[in-house]
């Protein structure tokens, strides 16, 4: 099929593509748009890996089509910081090491802030749960809770 | 992306390249076409003009893996969620109807709809992760057609009604009639389902769904079991349905277990009968989450617990 004509906003940026419908959204922000701040793990919707918000809601881009993005607005990673100003949730995993390898950790704090944005003061339990989406061979998770608390605590002023 | 399986090189993934045809020489996913209809009669017609292999596509939590893993090479993908009628969720006289592409967290974020109906919403919660219940619909989610699906046996236990639409028209179809096997459903080619509708309750009614998983989170059913049951004021229990889902080859209605409930005030006896029924329903397999013994075992034991839970709700 020829490709398809999307218009998207991402991070706030309009973008025009044309998109295979084969494509996911994953694959036009990693292949065409080289944001690869997004990452593949599994391709199949188990390790979060590749977490975007899409409309403000938390999904899997590797499981959204590419021509799906059309009208939408999407956020990712690279939209986190505002220019060199880490946001909260990055400065806190670095402050508590919260990330090894580092593979997990885009997916991670793109879920994380989707989580402090619908309860900015989540227990530990919440935010285990809500992270389960979310695999990480590295840090056991630990230091990941952690950060998030630490991060939600000054978000709230706290 | 195209995948290229083959004796050349297997699993090598040519993320830019327009292949039109594999290593093979077999056509691959570049053919595939997107339509995305705004109604049910465009859809419909679109699945009926095709010759080649269609897939309804609302969240794509199920039809994007199985792309993924080569399970399937649709020459059609026709993307629901413009259609109004699947998108909606709406309270008529206490009865509920929910589009069949409504997503698992605008179920979650209905608070009406999860007073309604709490076991089905146990049910919606235990589906995927957040982001997979981001997207991830009940239609799907029924559609799918896994034996272990968890919003299944809750909508049976609900007595749900599938609306389903095809190039004959619509009918109704009961949500414990449309699964037939791992995979399987009874739809014919090119019907869709449009939406459910889950009948009013008296009060007094609770419902509850339970699974068993050794994680809490992200795991797949070993034992799913959905109970709606309603009582009288002297709480003997006048009507209920007993729905367990991953012990047989589809998700069952247990009419022997709902028996069991029926006309007692769900105390001890009527518990030790759920569970014997429960267990006697089950046909599972052996597989690394369960073995048989264990399946049939557990079916009794999170019957009850659901039945208990279910009870509490209904005199709350
Ligand atoms: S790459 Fe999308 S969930 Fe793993
Ligand atoms: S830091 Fe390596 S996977 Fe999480």
């Amino acid at each position: 099929m020829a490709k398809q004509y999307v218009n998207t906003t991402i991070n706030g940026d309009s973008h025009e593509l044309l998109c295979d419908p084969t494509q996911t959204l994953l694959d036009v922000l990693r292949d065409q748009l080289d944001m690869t701040g997004t990452k593949e793990g599994c391709g199949t919707g188990d390790c979060g890996a590749c977490s975007v918000t899409m409309d403000g809601v938390l999904v899997c881009s590797c499981l959204v089509m590419g021509v799906e993005a059309n009208g939408k607005s999407i956020d990712t990673i690279e939209g986190m910081a505002d220019g060199d100003d880490l946001h909260p949730l990055q400065q806190k995993f670095i402050d508590h090491i919260a990330l090894q390898c580092g593979i997990c950790t885009p997916g991670l704090l793109v879920a994380s802030k989707a989580l402090l944005e619908e309860n900015p003061d989540p227990t530990e339990e919440e935010i285990r749960y809500w992270l389960a989406g979310n695999l990480c061979r590295c840090t056991g998770y630990h230091k990941v809770i952690e950060a998030v608390q630490d991060a939600a605590r000054e978000m709230r002023g706290a | 992306m195209v995948r290229v399986d083959g004796p050349v090189r297997p699993s090598v993934i040519y993320k830019d390249i327009p292949f039109t045809e594999n290593v093979n020489g077999e056509a691959t996913l570049t053919d595939m076409r997107y339509e995305a209809p705004e109604t049910l009669d465009a859809a419909v017609g679109l699945l009926a003009e095709e010759s080649g292999v269609a897939r309804v596509f609302a969240g794509g939590t199920d039809v994007m893996v199985q792309i993924h893993l080569d399970l399937i090479e649709p020459d059609l993908i026709v993307d629901v969620k413009n259609i109004a009628e699947m998108r909606e969720v709406v309270e008529e006289d206490g009865s509920w109807r929910i589009g069949a592409a409504v997503t698992g967290k605008e179920l979650m974020d209905n608070a009406a709809f999860n007073a309604a109906w709490p076991g089905v919403m146990d049910g919606v919660r235990l589906i995927g992760s957040v982001q997979v219940r981001g997207r991830a619909t009940v239609g799907g989610n029924l559609c799918n057609a896994s034996p272990a699906a968890d919003s299944v046996p809750p909508m049976i236990a609900a007595d749900a009604v599938a609306s389903v639409i095809g190039p004959n028209g619509r009918r109704d179809v009961s949500m414990a009639d449309i699964v037939t096997g791992p995979g399987q459903t009874s739809l014919e080619d090119g019907e869709i389902v449009v939406s459910f509708r889950l009948p009013k309750r008296p009060a007094n009614s609770g419902d509850a769904y339970l699974r068993f998983t050794p994680r809490s989170e992200m795991d797949i059913a070993v034992v799913g079991c959905g109970i709606n049951l309603m009582l009288d004021d002297g709480g003997t229990c006048t009507a209920a349905r007993v729905s367990l889902g991953a012990v047989a080859a589809r998700p069952l209605l247990v009419d022997d277990a709902a028996n069991a409930l029926i006309g007692t005030k769900v105390g001890d006896d009527a518990m030790e009968a759920l569970a014997a029924a429960a267990s006697a329903a089950c046909s599972p397999i052996d597989d690394k989450r369960g073995t048989i013994e264990y399946r049939t075992e557990v079916a009794g034991v999170l019957a009850q617990r659901t039945a208990v839970i279910a009870l509490e709700r209904a005199k709350s």
